[in-house]
């Protein structure tokens, strides 16, 4: 247990969002770049709650600040999700497509 | 004397006027009463002025005070020179209001006319009577206004509207040097009043160049007024106006007021070397320009017009050679007979018709014997036959030459030469041969009230030069003036040479014939004005094209360009640069922020 440092966590947390930001970079389907965008706040969440696990007090009890923000994140990504699947549910529907390329009518 | 006097003389056209034009101008007859009455009240009262107390000052009134050295009055001077000038005036204005009775008989604005005159009459009797220079300025715009009423009495005429704008415009020119020279004076000399300023002319002698800039100030006022060059053209298109009135404001009185006001002004004149030169060398080069134009005109008016430019540039050399004396002698003299001259023009062209052109009249000697007699002494008066007054006064003026600067001497011998030249060229066509057109075969003379006042003024113009008649008029001190002057009894030889020579020219090159038989490219030249209304004319097009050209431009690239066109090119190009950055790749933004992001942390955390 005490092998893991927080440097393994962030490291994994690094990751998680360079995938989640490549995928948003790369990806073309709208709904993969939706997912991609969930991973990179989880990437987010996982280095807080590392963070508050290694930061220990005074009286050695991790911070709890950091835990809290992580569940701010979890609800505030829930709710981007119901609003974000919410559009890409009534974009599909007006022009039967999740393809990012085809949405070119604001384009200049 | 009675000090009501002078106001009765000044103001009773002015209540003439008044009436006419604002109430009486519906009935002919009495507007033609109205007028002869206040202009015969006027010749009264100026004949009852003689003879008594020679220098008087009417009382002023107290018109402007502004701080502690603003003071205006108005006030008249009655002294021997506005006696002399008053006698001109009235007198040669009760005869052309009498001639005009009939030569604008059958005018439609027969009433406005007349309102017209009495106006006219009564600004040149503020003129001679102003006792300062800012109420003699009042009068001199008045008459500047009247005169443009009456060149453009027949306004549906185009060219007769043209000439009075033509007199008021530049006539402007003239007044805006006079109202300087009157600042000038008044701040430095601290008074407009004329016998202030002569007493206390030593606050300005002190520094000549001042002096000399208030003088020529000044003088730009006669120079406008009395058509002297560059400023003389508008004296010949005036003659658009009737014929009376040609005679009484473009010869006799108005044009002269010019050279009053020089000889009013003379003590601000007379220490200025440089003035006097500047003066003298415009006089006589208007002298002699004007003559030679004079030789090759064919309007009848227009001669005269041009005559009376070359007299006035005379009486202007005169002043220039330091003799006002001469410069009034001639200008009193010369008033009879070229009024005298217009008036009998007038009756040729009413006989004929409204005919002007002297080709088409000649042989009237015998159809218009009055008018031919009065003529011929109008003409001999001019051109200085010996013993008639033009001679002596005009003598006067060469001796006075003569002695001082020998060059207007020259120009003013040479301008005598052609005067005899072309006033008898004049006569010589118009009266003498056969009648070449069909009006002037069935001419005769006029009624009564227009050969009168010429028999009248023929009279004066023998006797007027003659010292028993102008000495009771002038007084004693003005003759000193005149005798001081040394005689030189080779002017008087060289008068009589020159007009000998001129009126002999003149007769054996013209007489017997039909038409102009001088061609060559001076005549031209002479004909045409030395091209100068062309230049004027070419000058103020180009000024105003160039001008044009300048807001044009400014309209066209500054308002139009830079302010209109350029605001709104400016957003529209701020807003397509702008628009270049929405390229609307989403994964394109995404890397943008990204990267942005990157470069942000890499540039905290270094």
């Amino acid at each position: 247990m005490n092998s893991l440092t927080l440097n393994n966590y962030l490291l994994a947390s690094g990751l998680l969002f360079t995938l989640g930001f490549a995928g948003v970079l790369l990806r073309r389907n709208i709904i993969i770049i939706f997912m991609c965008l969930e991973l990179m706040l989880n990437a987010a969440n996982l280095s807080l709650v590392a963070f508050s696990r290694f930061h220990l007090g005074a009286d050695g009890l991790p911070n709890y600040n950091a835990q809290v923000l992580v569940f701010f994140i979890i609800t505030v990504a829930a709710a981007e999700v119901a609003v974000g699947l919410a559009i890409i549910v009534a974009l599909y529907r007006a022009r039967q497509t999740t393809h990012v390329e085809d949405l070119q009518s604001l384009k200049f | 004397m009675d000090p009501s006097l002078p106001w009765l003389i000044l103001l009773a056209p002015l209540v003439s006027a008044i009436t006419i034009l604002l109430f009486a101008h519906r009935s002919k007859a009495l507007s033609v009463a109205l007028s002869l009455g206040a202009v015969f009240i006027s010749l009264i009262g100026t004949l009852l002025v003689f003879g008594k107390d020679p220098a008087l000052t009417a009382s002023q009134f107290s018109w402007i005070t502004a701080g502690p050295s603003l003071h205006l009055v108005i006030g008249l001077k009655v002294d021997a020179l506005s006696k002399v000038m008053l006698l001109v005036v009235t007198s040669i204005g009760a005869l052309v209001h009498v001639y005009s009775t009939v030569y604008m008989a059958d005018d439609a604005a027969k009433a406005r006319f007349f309102g017209s005159l009495s106006l006219f009459m009564f600004s040149m009797l503020g003129i001679v009577l102003a006792d300062n220079l800012a109420m003699m300025f009042i009068f001199w715009e008045l008459v500047g206004v009247s005169s443009y009423l009456l060149i453009g009495h027949w306004f549906t005429k185009e060219s007769a509207a043209k000439a009075a704008n033509k007199a008021f415009i530049t006539n402007r020119i003239g007044d805006f040097g006079f109202m300087s020279g009157i600042l000038l004076v008044w701040a430095n000399v601290g008074s407009v009043d004329l016998s202030e300023i002569a007493s206390r002319i030593s606050q300005l002698t002190e520094n000549p160049y001042l002096l000399a800039a208030a003088g020529l100030c000044l003088f730009c006022g006669a120079v406008g007024k009395s058509a002297q060059l560059p400023l003389h053209v508008w004296l010949p298109d005036a003659m658009e106006g009737p014929t009376p009135v040609s005679a009484l404001i473009h010869a006799a009185t108005m044009v002269a007021a010019g050279v009053y006001m020089l000889a009013r002004i003379f003590p601000i004149l007379s220490p200025s070397p440089i003035a006097l030169g500047v003066i003298a060398a415009i006089g006589a080069l208007t002298a002699l320009a004007a003559a030679l134009m004079a030789t090759q005109q064919d309007d009848i008016k227009r001669i005269l017009a041009y005559s009376t430019l070359s007299q006035l540039g005379l009486m202007v050399a005169a002043i220039g050679v330091g003799s006002w004396a001469a410069a009034m002698f001639h200008l009193f003299t010369h008033a009879f007979f070229k009024a005298l001259l217009f008036l009998g023009a007038g009756a040729v062209i009413h006989a004929l018709h409204h005919e002007q052109n002297i080709w088409r009249m000649g042989g009237l000697r015998s159809s218009m014997p009055r008018t031919f007699a009065t003529f011929a002494i109008g003409t001999l008066a001019l051109t200085g036959f010996p013993l008639l007054s033009g001679f002596f006064s005009k003598d006067t003026i060469l001796l006075a030459a003569y002695h001082q600067n020998k060059g207007v001497f020259a120009a003013g011998l040479l301008t005598s030469l052609l005067t005899a030249f072309y006033m008898t060229r004049l006569f010589v066509v118009a009266f003498l041969g056969t009648p070449r057109s069909e009006s002037a075969g069935h001419a005769h003379d006029c009624a009564e009230a227009m050969t009168v006042p010429l028999m009248i003024l023929a009279v004066l113009s023998v006797i007027a030069g003659y010292e028993f008649f102008s000495k009771s008029l002038f007084g004693e001190p003005f003759f000193e003036h005149i005798h001081s002057i040394h005689h030189a009894s080779i002017v008087p030889t060289l008068a009589i040479t020159v007009f000998a020579i001129g009126s002999v020219a003149g007769f054996l090159l013209y007489s017997g014939k039909s038409e102009e038989p001088v061609k060559n490219p001076f005549a031209t030249l002479f004909a045409h004005r030395f091209y100068v209304d062309e230049l004027y004319a070419a000058l103020i097009a180009g000024t105003q094209d160039l001008l044009a050209a300048i807001s044009a431009w400014v309209d066209q690239y500054l308002v139009d360009g830079l302010l209109v066109r350029g605001l709104s090119t400016a957003t529209w190009g701020a807003g397509y640069l702008f628009r270049l950055l929405q390229f609307g790749n989403l994964q394109g933004y995404a890397f943008l922020f990204g990267a942005g992001v990157v470069a942000l942390l890499y540039i905290l955390i270094k």
